[in-house]
């Protein structure tokens, strides 16, 4: 078995006596091509990434929208693989041994490389948790359970939709911290009201003392200072792979990935004195 | 007659797998509404004025039951077993996509659900739901790859004068699964008042078992009539397979029967060596897509390719879990027939029944004419004439141009 790294646990602490909110980035893996994703993924820490969401492309990212979609199918198209993935976890875990990585993507690419296998290279290679989106907790055995037998967390994702009757069972094997969807739909879609998904957190916290980080539809520095005031993280992903999509060239993306990520750590360092003041 | 009981034996356990296929992988915010939708086709399927309702609508609005008709010339031409089609091709808008959606709308509306969506890939579901939103006055949106939108106008033209709007979907690829794809996400988007169609014995749980469940009328018939004609029941039973659903409607009724053959036919494409095809069973392996865990045609990094096919509607890169199930089963067996193949068999229905039969169809057919010479005649053989071929028109011609320009195309020498 695998030792337990606790990074997860080791940020949300520092960030909780620090009094603020981490800032949780994604960003797919091999997109727009394997140097430069690797180029970002490993600057992404300086510029002020707390948590490190890092996609594994699938070609159908059935709870993604358009951005992440598309920025999936360049990864692939630039010849992205499972195993590339996990090289550059390793090559994070050379030069930053603090900064937490989760994995995020869909279940097929695992089953098809082998649960365990994929979970024993995945703990080797420096991962901390998961996030696969379309396995719900009744199907806990497929790989929330083995995962944990590796020391990896299990991150769950609660939505809207997701009552009082169903959230005990979403918490039930989540580790790590909660990620709380906060509008129903995919990933992209439009900004929520932060007051209706502060009632919401408030009404999780009641269940569960484990961080949640925030995310859906979380764009600008402005949405992230407002939802950094009351969440313990805050993810932006499709407006990074915007980014991405957007720019010239492949030194421009990582450019731009980097810029936004300055600012909007910007932001949640400054959320909670600002709010304040 | 009802829906039918369920039998424990071959339904999908409580997790909804069958053997180790099926399941529920779906994201979160989907799981609450999928548990309340099988918790109401569970009531439902208990409620006499429910399974009434249902009864009249195939009786007076689809046309059932449909006929099981001899093909009398088709079983002389081919000296073996003896021939029989079960005729869903004459059933309202075409084919036997219908029934799954009446049973489908039924629901929704006991649900109180406004809003219907759909994937389609060749339009016969598209339209079939297009149908049945009009007939109980719902919003009805359409996803369809834009790919398929170009090759199926007359089904685009038809969904829009049944009201429904036809939404092109071009990310992935343009296909079928691209558009289920987008109606999943629409789904998420609007679970509070949307309900989603799914099309085929495929998805997350329940829709394996409900869609069967609504097709199963196509075997039930199938076994009475069979039974009036022949005073036995058949040897074996031909389907064509796309996602599965009218060959699990005609198979289920008889998974009991072992001496019964099921045999499913799955789109061959330009063969089966060349990478270029829709056999799920027959050239891909296990994954987990829409879902469900079931065959896919991936790579082996698991990412999903395309399918291909001349037919579109068998233009998918999954199979329903239980065909899955079935197949490893050993209960049923699964070929797979290659476009020309099936463009052969089209001809050979076309001249010797006069009936123009879907260019999926003709997939069980181009079986069909493989298999009846080395059958002994007192065999007795049911295939599902799933749906007309009407809408194959433009794809036939095009194929044919040449035949078509000399005179009639040449099929009174089917393939040996």
């Amino acid at each position: 078995m695998t030792q337990r790294h606790e990074r997860i646990a080791r940020r949300f602490n520092e960030l909780k006596a620090a009094d603020r909110a981490g800032l949780v980035t994604f960003i797919s893996a091999g997109d727009p091509d394997y140097d430069t994703s690797l180029e970002t993924l490993l600057a992404l820490p300086e510029a002020g990434a707390d948590v490190i969401e890092l996609g594994m492309p699938f070609t159908d990212p059935m709870a993604d929208g358009p951005s992440i979609q598309a920025s999936t199918l360049r990864a692939l198209e630039a010849g992205q693989t499972m195993a590339k993935t996990l090289e550059m976890v390793r090559a994070l875990r050379e030069r930053d041994d603090a900064t937490p990585v989760v994995l995020m993507g869909y279940y097929n690419p695992i089953y098809c490389m082998g649960v365990e296998t994929f979970l024993a290279e995945a703990a080797e290679a420096g991962v901390d948790g998961l996030i696969v989106v379309d396995l719900p907790p009744e199907h806990d055995a497929e790989l929330c359970l083995p995962a944990k037998a590796h020391g990896l967390d299990f991150i769950r994702l609660a939505t809207p939709t997701t009552d009082a009757k169903r959230l005990p069972l979403v918490l039930e094997n989540t580790s790590g911290f909660l990620y709380y969807v906060s509008s129903t739909g995919v990933t992209g879609a439009a900004a929520p009201s932060a007051e209706r998904v502060e009632q919401e957190v408030d009404a999780i916290r009641a269940h569960s003392t484990l961080p949640i980080g925030v995310g859906f539809g979380i764009r600008t520095p402005e949405q992230a200072e407002r939802i950094a005031r009351f969440a313990d993280a805050v993810v932006v992903g499709s407006a990074l792979t915007d980014i991405v999509a957007q720019a010239e060239s492949p030194a421009e993306a990582s450019r731009g990935v980097l810029e936004l990520t300055r600012s909007l750590a910007g932001a949640v360092r400054r959320a909670r004195e600002t709010a304040e003041a | 007659m009802g829906l039918p009981h369920p039998n424990p034996e071959f339904a999908p356990d409580a997790g909804g797998f069958f053997g180790r296929f099926g399941g529920r992988f779906v994201a979160e915010t989907l799981m609450p509404l999928i548990l309340e939708l099988q918790e109401a086709y569970e009531s439902a399927k208990q409620d006499p004025d429910f399974n009434a309702e249902l009864d009249a609508l195939r009786r007076d609005y689809i046309g059932r039951a449909s006929p099981l008709y001899l093909a009398e010339r088709l079983t002389e031409r081919l000296g073996g077993a003896r021939i029989y089609l079960k005729r869903e091709d004459l059933m309202h808008t075409g084919a036997h996509k219908i029934n799954n959606c009446i049973g489908q709308v039924l629901l929704a509306r006991r649900m109180g659900k406004q809003r219907i969506i759909a994937e389609t890939g060749a339009g016969m579901h598209g339209v079939a739901t297009a149908t049945v939103a009009a007939r109980f006055g719902m919003e009805c949106i359409i996803y369809m790859g834009s790919t398929d939108i170009d090759r199926q106008q007359p089904n685009v033209q038809r969904m829009k004068l049944l009201g429904a709007k036809v939404i092109p979907v071009t990310s992935g690829t343009g296909t079928l699964k691209d558009a289920m794809n987008d109606a999943l996400r629409d789904w998420v988007t609007n679970v509070a008042d949307t309900f989603y169609i799914i099309g085929t014995v495929a998805g997350p749980h329940p829709y394996p078992a409900m869609v069967r469940d609504f097709q199963s009328v196509i075997g039930r018939e199938a076994r009475e009539q069979v039974v009036e004609k022949e005073g036995r029941l058949p040897d074996s039973l031909l389907a064509c397979i796309g996602g599965g659903s009218n060959a699990m409607g005609l198979f289920h009724p008889f998974l009991g029967d072992e001496d019964v053959r099921l045999i499913g036919v799955e789109a061959a494409g330009e063969g089966l060596d060349t990478g270029k095809h829709a056999a799920s069973l027959q050239g891909g392996s296990p994954g987990v897509l829409h879902g469900n865990r079931t065959f896919l045609l991936q790579t082996a990094e698991g990412q999903i390719t395309d399918a291909h096919s001349i037919s579109a509607g068998l233009d998918y890169p999954g199979i329903g879990p239980e065909h899955a199930w079935l197949h490893e089963s050993g209960r049923a067996e699964y070929v797979a027939v290659t476009d020309d193949e099936a463009l052969d068999a089209f001809k050979t229905l076309c001249r010797l029944e006069g009936i123009i039969p879907a260019l999926e169809s003709a997939h069980a057919i181009a079986h069909a004419i493989k298999l009846a010479p080395t059958l002994p005649e007192d065999h007795v053989m049911v295939l599902n004439l799933s749906g007309r071929g009407d809408k194959d028109m433009a794809t036939v011609t095009e194929h044919l141009a040449d035949e078509l320009a000399a005179g009639a195309p040449a099929a009174d020498a089917p393939a040996q």
